[in-house]
């Protein structure tokens, strides 16, 4: 039975364009107080462009209310339960959104004097020091933009340490669970990629850790606890097995809400990792972005952080570029600052109780994995932190997939849970609550699920062909990769081509 | 759908169908079948040499990317347009309508290494049962 | 802890469900010897209202209520206040990436509408759903154009923002493609003849910069054709999206990377902000990031997706365009409503107020550059150290231009100015006040 959800009228509403009439402007600007120029004069005549074709021209209200529609078609953490795992969508305190609209703050231009612009370098000099106090490592940079950036951002400086010491080396070992960035990143930085393979604990396998490790090897990236929520028990070998043929570790810190306040990376030998501001930290994921990246180094590593770095004269603070060996900057300014206040009001709201917020995201994590096991194959039987996989083996013996269950999921009220990640679980249900769900909360997700599981068994289809409830059924996204359009164009401006497959399109959904 | 015998199989599913000098190359009906639908078709430039047994392109559905592997080496003479409009057709014939390119064979006897169309039938039955 | 929702009984609860005793039991899987056995140095926890104290304390210590005439990749222009009110509703602020099409409608068609306005806006055909900042999208357009034409050199104009070029080259140093630099001639604008030395048939990019760093225009008209015949690709950049309101785009370029700062992000010390990739429909396919696509759904009602995945880091791993995962989705919200609520008209009249500002200020005060120019412009200060300038007017609450040595030794009394449609008469009447004066007294040598 479906409890978390009752049908609603949610209004309909067209692209800008589509409701654009030719005359109107939603923004008003004071009139000039200096005398107005002429462009084509000032600039040249081939340089002023003639109106932008299309551009959209509304009214305010119509601007607002656009947008507002547009939101009530999303789902928002302030709505519900995402069970996502590996994301750790937590709740995003709108103090956060109040301190980093303050002027000061809000308004300071990274070129401004150094003089004013202490608060601003006291924010990042802040979060600096109490993310290596949370990881235990030696200096933090905070330059990155998002996760995958200080992915980038670390393994370019294990390039230039392995460099410093002779030879940047040839290879990074990845285990087979690991996100899609990590090889990604690894290949950026001209370094061939090697999966190591987990063992039937999930884990990754030590045997096969110690043959790959050589003198070719630079580093291993690895996520601890793994991408199935698994404590990797062995981490302090793992690290020895890799410092012992040269080599060093790269923490990925996407599950770092495992971690928090009960054990630190720097204490197992991690040499370098980074952290999702946006996932611990609770910044808003905002439907994709902006994140931000922070990267915690041991101290090997501390001369290759990007520069500039905050130093301390006497009372102030002061960008320092005087480092010789920094591996350069890896994005204009500072970085994502706006990011950074939230981020640190997060660890100000906790300060040094964020182990009871970490102890509650594994007892929400393991009170959802005891529920769900009779109903769901659990994918390893080791135990689970913060997050756990299970496998879709049960449910595709009826032909029903984990997409499918997903699917049907939306229209008992939730966000659908990571589907098929790790690519090492065949089919895999990935779900992570995180510690700002509450009991109730989570015992509407575990009757969602258990329901759905009999509805597999009794009748299948229906299950198939979810979301019923949704504006959209289905969407096609076959047809949006083969004939791919990511722009509107007036209909006069679309090419036959695209005229054509429109209509196909259409067409064959319907007879469908 | 059947596998003609006339073509030759590769383990990774490609077939080939060889004529004097000349080979057209294609995937399997088993391949199209687990890649699910097929989006696009990264296929190489005419007068590209393919190599035995290396990557020569690949195939992408919503969710996933697989290389092609060349079953016999040779030089690319001409690649299916085709699939450029209607990658499909790899999903709804791909023995036929769906092939990849067709090549100049630099190393004929390459193809009696291949698979016939019975031995490439056992494989994939065996591949079958062990995947259930 | 108020985040946190669940009580002492309902940890018991649980636990009980579990048949543990105590929390303390789920961290049993953590060797012994690594569970720390204190807590971490860090305060206790603090009231929301400590929180407000603690950073309007530190927003205190920076400017506040100062007139600011700095630009140089980070602009201040106005905020609507309907921008605010769209990107703080929850629905949209703490949402997921829409990989969940059916429950992400909102933020696609967002999306899509901000694709097609970057399009329109730069004369492409193809844009994404943005890059992390104009400086990451420009490395990644030169990526691009490294995979196009399977060349692997990259020439770079000097007037592309410095920390552009040096991002550039922090990512190009391990992938064996060298970057040359392209020297700027008398006029502050790309020095042809050295273009024309420096390309061969080896270049895959050439990538300039309009307005350029020193607030002048580019010829991309003529710059194009060169560029081409050596078969290379043309990208052009642009750090200050409000140009392009009245600007001529760069229509002949083969990839268009910028920066939407401009567009309703606060400058905020230098982030979040928001990058663009623009191209050609031809080299979709090489595009990093996400794209959001139009289709319709099982009734044949439009809808739209994340598309072209296959690109992505997800799925090609290490064979992906690029590492990147994570688009400034709410920041480019943020630039969305900013165009509509601007719109055709609005964003060309605040091009030419602008225009009109700058104009204004640059008329009273020694120029180092003739050409055209936007918004921003580069005066010397007559053997005077900029910093000198900018002392005095930082008396009057008023902070100056960029001093340009840092990044351009040879420009040494020189600084970068920009005045935009916040820019008050009377400000600039004052620094162009200060100027007179005190570069007067430096030429006739006194104090």
């Amino acid at each position: 039975m479906i409890q978390k959800v009752s049908p609603h009228i949610v209004q309909n509403e067209p692209l800008l364009f589509e409701r654009s009439t030719p005359g109107k402007c939603g923004c008003e600007l004071p009139p000039l107080d200096v005398p107005p120029v002429d462009a084509q004069q000032v600039l040249g005549k081939e340089n002023v462009r003639d109106e932008i074709e299309d551009f959209p021209e509304i009214s305010e209200l119509e601007v607002l209310r656009h947008f507002t529609r547009l939101s009530s078609w999303n789902y928002g953490i302030d709505l519900g339960l995402y069970p996502l795992g590996s994301c750790t969508m937590k709740y995003n305190p709108r103090v956060n959104e109040v301190v980093a609209r303050l002027e000061g703050l809000a308004w300071a231009h990274p070129y401004q004097p150094e003089e004013l612009s202490q608060g601003a370098m006291e924010v990042i000099a802040m979060l600096e020091q109490a993310l290596a106090e949370i990881t235990g490592m030696d200096a933090v940079t905070l330059q990155p933009a998002a996760g995958a950036h200080g992915e980038f951002t670390g393994i370019l400086m294990i390039r230039a340490l392995l460099e410093s010491r002779g030879g940047p080396r040839k290879k990074i070992l990845v285990p087979d669970s690991a996100h899609g960035t990590n090889p990604a990143t690894a290949a950026m930085i001209g370094y061939t990629v090697e999966n190591i393979r987990s063992n039937e604990r999930g884990m990754v396998d030590l045997e096969a850790l110690a043959k790959a490790a050589n003198e070719d090897v630079a580093a291993l990236m690895i996520t601890n606890p793994n991408t199935l929520g698994i404590f990797e028990e062995n981490i302090q070998k793992i690290c020895a097995i890799l410092h012992d043929c040269g080599g060093l570790v790269y923490m990925d810190g996407a599950n770092m809400n495992a971690l928090a306040g009960i054990v630190r990376p720097g204490d197992f030998g991690i040499d370098v990792m980074h952290l999702n501001l946006h996932k611990t930290f609770s910044t808003p994921h905002g439907g994709g972005g902006p994140g931000a990246g922070a990267v915690a180094v041991a101290k090997s590593l501390t001369p290759f952080l990007p520069a500039p770095r905050l130093k301390r004269e006497g009372d102030r603070w002061v960008w320092n570029y005087d480092l010789p060996q920094s591996v350069g900057r890896v994005r204009a300014f500072y970085g994502n600052f706006g990011v950074l206040v939230r981020a640190l009001a997060y660890v100000l709201a906790h300060g040094n109780g964020i182990r009871q917020a970490t102890l509650d995201a594994l007892l929400n994590a393991n009170y959802v994995r005891a529920a769900l096991e009779p109903y769901y194959d659990i994918a390893y039987p080791s135990p689970t932190m913060h997050e756990c996989v299970f496998s879709d083996d049960r449910q595709a013996k009826k032909g029903v997939r984990t997409g499918d269950i997903a699917k049907r999921l939306i229209d008992y009220g939730f966000h659908p849970y990571t589907v098929s990640f790790p690519l090492i679980v065949r089919g895999a249900l990935m779900i992570e609550p995180t510690e700002t769900e509450s009991k109730r909360e989570l015992d509407l997700f575990i009757d969602a699920m258990i329901s759905i599981a009999k509805e597999v068994e009794e009748n299948p289809e229906l299950v198939k062909k979810a979301p019923y409830s949704t504006r959209t059924r289905r969407v096609d996204e076959v047809t949006a990769a083969r004939r791919p359009i990511v722009r509107w164009r007036r209909n006069e401006n679309r090419t036959p081509q695209q005229a054509q497959d429109v209509k196909e399109a259409s067409s064959s959904q319907v007879t469908a | 759908m059947s596998y003609p015998t006339s073509y030759r199989y590769t383990k990774e599913h490609e077939w080939v169908h060889v004529d004097g000098d000349y080979g057209t190359i294609g995937i399997t009906d088993y391949a199209q079948h687990e890649l699910g639908d097929i989006v696009f078709v990264d296929l190489p430039q005419p007068g590209k040499q393919i190599t035995k047994g290396q990557s020569f392109g690949s195939v992408e559905s919503v969710k996933a990317v697989s290389d092609i592997f060349a079953p016999v080496s040779g030089s690319v003479i001409e690649i299916n347009e085709l699939l450029k409009q209607r990658p499909e057709k790899l999903n709804d014939d791909p023995h036929g309508e769906g092939w990849l390119v067709k090549v100049k064979l630099s190393h004929p006897d390459e193809v009696t290494s291949l698979l016939s169309s019975a031995e490439y039938e056992e494989y994939i039955g065996a591949e079958k049962t062990a995947k259930a | 802890m108020r985040y946190l929702p669940n009580s002492d009984s309902d940890r018991r609860e649980m636990l009980a469900a579990l048949g543990l005793q105590s929390e303390e039991d789920l961290i049993a899987s953590i060797p012994a010897e690594l569970r720390l056995k204190q807590p971490l140095a860090l305060e206790p926890g603090k009231s929301e209202f400590e929180i407000i104290e603690y950073f309007k304390r530190l927003a205190s210590r920076n400017a506040n209520g100062y007139a600011s005439f700095l630009g140089a990749g980070a602009y201040y222009h106005y905020r609507p206040v309907v921008v605010d009110a769209v990107v703080s509703r929850g629905e949209f602020l703490t949402s997921y990436t829409p990989y969940q099409a059916e429950i992400s409608q909102g933020t696609l068609t967002s999306i899509f509408e901000f694709q097609t306005m970057i399009c329109q806006l730069t004369g492409m055909e193809v844009a994404n759903a943005s890059m992390y900042d104009g400086s990451t999208a420009v490395t990644e357009a030169a990526m691009m154009a490294v995979r196009i034409t399977q060349r692997d050199k990259i020439l770079i104009a000097r007037t592309v923002h410095p920390e552009y070029r040096a991002v550039l080259l922090t990512c190009t140093q391990h992938q064996g493609i060298p970057v040359a630099e392209v020297a700027y001639g008398k006029n502050g604008q790309l020095d042809f003849d050295d273009l024309k030395k420096h390309l061969n048939q080896e270049i895959a990019g050439v990538i300039i910069q309009t307005p350029n760093f020193f607030g002048l225009l580019e010829r991309v008209k003529e710059i194009a054709p060169i560029v081409s015949a050596a078969g290379a690709l043309l990208i052009v950049v642009f750090t200050e999206a409000v140009s392009l309101g009245l600007l001529e785009p760069p229509r002949e370029a083969d990839i268009v990377a910028g920066e939407l700062q401009s567009f309703a992000i606060s400058p905020s010390y230098g982030g979040p902000y928001v990058g663009i990739i623009a191209t050609r429909e031809k080299y979709i396919r090489q595009m990093p990031g996400r794209l959001v696509g139009e289709t319709v759904d099982v009734n044949g009602n439009r809808a739209f997706c994340l598309t072209l995945a296959a690109r992505e880091q997800h799925i090609r791993r290490e064979k992906a365009t690029s590492n990147i995962c994570t688009n400034q989705a709410l920041l480019a919200l943020m630039a969305t409503v900013f165009m509509a609520l601007y719109g055709k008209n609005g964003l060309r009249q605040l091009a030419e107020q602008n225009l009109a500002k700058a104009h204004y200020l640059a008329s009273k005060l020694p120029l180092v550059f003739e050409g055209p120019f936007f918004n921003e412009f580069v005066v010397h200060t007559n053997g005077k150290p900029p910093e000198v300038i900018n002392a005095h007017l930082l008396k009057k609450n008023i902070i100056g231009g960029l001093p340009l040595e840092r990044f351009y030794p040879e420009l040494k009394n020189a600084m970068l100015l920009c005045a935009t449609e916040m820019s008050k008469r009377e400000d600039m009447d004052t620094v162009a006040a200060v100027f007179h004066c005190r570069c007067q007294q430096s030429a006739t040598g006194g104090a």
